[in-house]
């Protein structure tokens, strides 16, 4: 769905104010044009909306490699979207100049309209964006209710002196932790595994745990690195109906990497394809399905 | 439901166990004290065990709950220490009651000591692993030498010197600190009272920190530092708030150590005393309080009990320490231990199949 | 004059720790451990050199060479009996078990030999070189001191690089697991790692000692920290960036000493390496490695 000619213009203004910092007349430079990425594409339903995520001309390079190079990407307000690819094409890469894991070479991020240049992570993830990890990282000597608690660090607010001398914002903090944890464990039916010790969850209920603990930062978008890497066929269909119900239920928008297609072109509604870093191609399951440049960078050149 | 709430109640019901550890151990050695029923040397040894088991506990705090292994705790302790014994100088004339002035030097020794951490912890913090263990011990040496250079005297206002007594351009008065040949003529203003409610100010303080937002974001950075990034915890401040924290409460522990003296020199806190910290919390068991606590209390107490067999006193020491480190963390030695636990808790699953299968068959 | 006769000594300061800094820095490379015990193993070849040359009456190089030989026989027998079983544990359980070895040689130096300082004569007898109408004096043992360290790097060098066990020693300081698949022997790479090193702080405390004549069973301890610091301020697993650490520290040291002050001599050497870090946290000619995401 092309976006309408009046929101891409309203959103060039906001974009030029962020990125220079200052009205273009004050300086008196000349305004900074970009090429306008007019080939995005969002659900009808947050074409009206800032997009939560947009990226331009982003790029990385690690030494002389181009991990990433001239990277377009926009995400919907409430949209679930694929980034899918080889092993290799630097999806996660994407992931970690999102997250300012790495610090982009090139380019800028906007978050719902606002420019992430010089954030770094913990900031980052304040302004709206959480993930999980391809390799599960959650704090295994935990209980899984501090694990979400812990997600929970910027919604509760209680200072140090107030822990160690028990005030009363200490009892107020500590029980708005444990009921907001609790709520959110529950849309995962994991309320009865909060004593658990995280690092002892099977490996399913610990992907789901990071879900979670993801989720209790109160993002705009959340990223999901292989969701349903390991899963068996049962366990990923679960998957499926979570993603969808955490999205309808939060108003989120969901940018997941998966190498399960039936995850991918059962539940996105846009997908964007990389391979050696660049973007190969974009558009909806169908179009992806049908793409034979997407086909050749999986199976190779079929002659 | 109620399995929740005794799950919640976990942490909490263990601290209890601890401060009805420290409470009862008052009490006994309070009793045998007044009752005289311990040697001398026993009694004097219960104020330096109060202070090893304070620096325990605080040490704890950055190694065990925040994973950062300082080498140079003993170097807050000394700031500690002299900053205290200048304090309770200064304040002589003016306070009568020796107890006011111990718990106002003490007060006094956390917050430069607090500053000193803060000094160490902004550089340090840029590091991890190892090489923040060897820059700790670094900043542990430097405040030991720079301590070596300090003299410190007052004659109604405080005078400071990195030369020499005779630069210190007194006009009577008394040489507080003397470089290398530190503070004598001391007085003695700590008492086992004082040292116990010291041992259980630094186990509120650590205790109640832990398990609070702060806390558990200490934690959380000490378990996984990139995912606690990820959720937006800035893990550079809560790195340093432990070792902050720890630091305040070495110094304290540090002035009490040296107000139970008639003297004291920097060279008593040197790197030896942050190892032989460090031993306390590594036999009490990472992160584990109620171990460090115990371990600092027989440890400090067995030296003085193998006097008699002098020399080899050390010796034993260091073959205790490899042995107890080689048998708790062998892999061999650990997985018979497993072998066993899971042995009796597959008899436990079995016993509750078999209880479950009884049960299934009931309805059936 | 003065500033010359500084970095003479300096320099030969500095290439003791480079020389007690190069089996750190080994050591740290493949066993990834703060091996707080070896700055005793200079003490106690220190100590088999003294008796070897004053009690049995043996030739200094014989002594030095038997020396070298109780060290290495020794850094084999730690390693076997103390760290080897704990390749997997925590490594804080590891330093503990390091600090306790220290602890453990010391005081059977202690017991052994006795706590007042032994007088210790100089491996090298020749008398003192005169330069610029006597205003300059170097000592041979300055001379040989260099000379070894140079040496010894340089052997080093050629020994990791072009030798089978040398390159298995670096292939198990990158990854053990995959070394251990091409068919390298860990262990035995291991144990081979620590016997040069000791071998190396043997050589070392002689030179020392020769240089500084007090032999205690607490000699080796501050050198051995000083040598870790030289290691780390050089980039730790570097073979040049250790020798160049250390002799850096040596004349930081030597200087400090003659135009600050020996009391803030010490302190000066670790606020080198506190500065060095924070402006190359992995040393000077250390690599930097990004944990994986």
């Amino acid at each position: 769905m092309p976006r309408t000619e009046g929101t891409y213009k309203a959103q060039s203004e906001r974009a030029a104010g962020t990125t220079t910092g200052q009205r273009p007349a004050a300086k008196r430079q000349r305004t900074k044009m970009v090429a306008p990425p007019n080939d995005y594409l969002v659900p009808e339903r947050d074409a009206l909306l800032t997009p939560v995520l947009e990226c331009r001309h982003l790029g990385i390079d690690f030494g002389g490699l181009h991990a990433v190079e001239d990277l377009n990407l926009m995400v919907g307000k409430t949209e679930i979207a694929g980034l899918i690819g080889p092993n290799g094409a630097g999806k996660t890469t994407v992931f970690n100049l999102l997250t300012k894991v790495y610090q982009p070479t090139r380019g800028t991020i906007l978050l719902d309209g606002q420019d992430t240049a010089g954030m770094d992570t913990a900031r980052v993830s304040r302004e709206g964006i959480a993930r999980t990890f391809q390799n599960i990282r959650l704090f295994d000597s935990l209980s899984v209710e501090d694990n979400v608690k812990i997600g929970l660090h910027n919604q509760v607010s209680c200072g140090m002196w107030s822990g160690i001398f028990r005030m009363p914002r200490y009892w107020l903090s500590e029980k708005e932790f444990h009921d907001k944890a609790l709520e959110l464990l529950d849309v995962f039916h994991m309320a009865d595994n909060a004593t658990d010790i995280a690092g002892s969850l099977p490996y399913g209920a610990q992907r789901r745990l990071e879900i979670v603990r993801a989720l209790a930062t109160n993002p705009k978008l959340l990223l999901l690195d292989e969701p349903a890497a390991g899963m068996n066929p049962v366990e990923t269909e679960e998957l499926m109906d979570n993603i969808v119900r955490v999205r309808d239920r939060f108003q989120i928008a969901v940018l997941l990497i998966e190498h399960d297609m039936d995850l991918v072109m059962g539940i996105c509604e846009g997908i964007v394809v990389l391979n050696f870093g660049r973007l190969i191609a974009k558009g909806t399951p169908e179009e992806i399905q049908a793409n034979p440049q997407v086909v050749e960078a999986y199976l190779g050149k079929q002659d | 439901m109620m399995e929740r709430l005794k799950g919640l109640s976990t942490p909490s019901r263990d601290n209890l166990v601890t401060y009805a550890l420290v409470f009862a151990a008052w009490a006994v050695m309070q009793s045998l004290a007044s009752a005289h029923a311990i040697s001398s040397s026993m009694v004097g040894l219960l104020v330096p065990i109060t202070a090893y088991v304070s620096l325990a506990i605080s040490l704890n705090l950055v190694v065990g709950i925040s994973g950062e292994l300082s080498l140079g705790h003993a170097g807050f302790m000394s700031v500690g220490a002299f900053t205290g014994l200048v304090v309770a100088q200064i304040l002589a004339p003016s306070v009568a009651s020796g107890p006011l002035r111990l718990l106002v030097s003490m007060l006094a020794a956390g917050g430069v000591a607090a500053l000193a951490g803060l000094v160490v912890g902004v550089p340090v913090m840029r590091l991890q692993g190892d090489y923040l263990a060897i820059v700790t011990l670094a900043f542990g040496e430097i405040i030991k030498n720079l301590l070596n250079n300090l003299y410190v005297g007052f004659d109604g206002g405080l005078h400071l010197s990195m030369t020499n007594v005779a630069s210190l351009g007194m006009s009577g008065g008394k040489v507080l600190i003397n470089g290398p040949q530190g503070a004598v003529g001391i007085e003695k203003l700590s008492s086992f009272m004082a040292g116990m409610l010291l041992v259980l100010f630094t186990l509120l303080v650590v205790t109640n920190l832990v398990n609070s937002r702060s806390g558990r974001a200490i934690m959380a950075v000490r378990d996984n530092r990139i995912a606690a990034e990820s959720v937006g915890i800035d893990t550079t401040k809560y790195r340093l708030m432990a070792f902050v924290v720890a630091a305040a409460l070495a110094g304290m522990a540090g002035a009490l150590y040296a107000m139970n003296f008639s003297s004291i020199v920097p060279k008593k806190f040197d790197f030896n005393t942050s190892i032989l910290i460090l031993v306390f919390v590594v036999l009490g068991g990472m992160g584990n309080i109620r171990g460090g606590i115990i371990s600092a209390a027989l440890l400090t107490v067995l030296p003085e009990k193998l006097r008699f067999i002098g020399d080899f006193r050390m010796l034993i020491y260091a073959v205790v320490l490899i042995s107890v480190m080689l048998f708790s963390n062998n892999a061999q030695v650990r997985m018979t231990l497993d072998g066993i636990r899971t042995r009796l808790a597959r008899k436990d699953d079995d016993e509750a199949l078999a209880d479950g299968e009884r049960g299934g068959g009931a309805h059936a | 004059m003065g500033l010359l006769t500084n970095l003479i000594n300096g320099i030969s300061l500095g290439s003791v720790y480079a020389i007690i800094a190069l089996g750190y820095t080994m050591v740290y490379g493949i066993a990834k451990m703060l091996n707080f015990a070896h700055g005793d193993v200079i003490m106690v070849g220190g100590y088999i050199c003294f008796i070897a040359m004053n009690n049995v009456g043996l030739p200094p190089v014989v002594a030095v060479l038997l020396s070298i030989v109780g060290c290495t026989c020794l850094g084999i027998v730690v390693e076997r009996l103390a760290y080897k079983p704990l390749r997997e544990a925590p490594s804080l359980a590891v330093l503990i078990t390091a600090i306790g070895v220290s602890y453990f040689l010391q005081n059977t130096a202690l017991l052994v030999w006795g706590a007042d300082p032994k007088a210790f004569r100089s491996v090298i007898d020749s008398p003192s070189i005169k330069l610029f109408n006597g205003q300059l004096t170097v000592s041979p043992v300055s001379i040989v001191t260099v000379l070894a360290c140079v040496a010894i790097m340089v052997g080093l060098t050629l020994f990791t690089s072009r030798t089978k066990m040398g390159k298995a020693m670096r292939a198990c300081s990158e990854d053990k697991g995959a070394a251990q698949l091409m068919g390298i022997n860990v262990n035995t790479t291991i144990s081979m790692v620590f016997a040069i090193g000791s071998g190396l702080a043997a050589i070392a405390g002689v030179l020392l000692c020769s240089t500084y004549p007090t032999l205690m069973p607490t000699t080796g301890s501050l050198p051995g920290i000083k040598a870790f610091t030289a290691a780390v301020i050089g980039g730790i697993g570097s073979i040049p960036g250790a020798a160049l650490g250390g002799v850096l520290l040596g004349i930081i040291e030597i200087f400090a000493k003659a135009y600050i002050g020996t009391q803030l001599a010490d302190a000066i050497v670790f606020a080198v390496l506190i500065v060095v870090l924070l402006i190359r946290p992995a040393g000077l000619l250390g690599k930097e490695i990004h944990e994986k995401v």
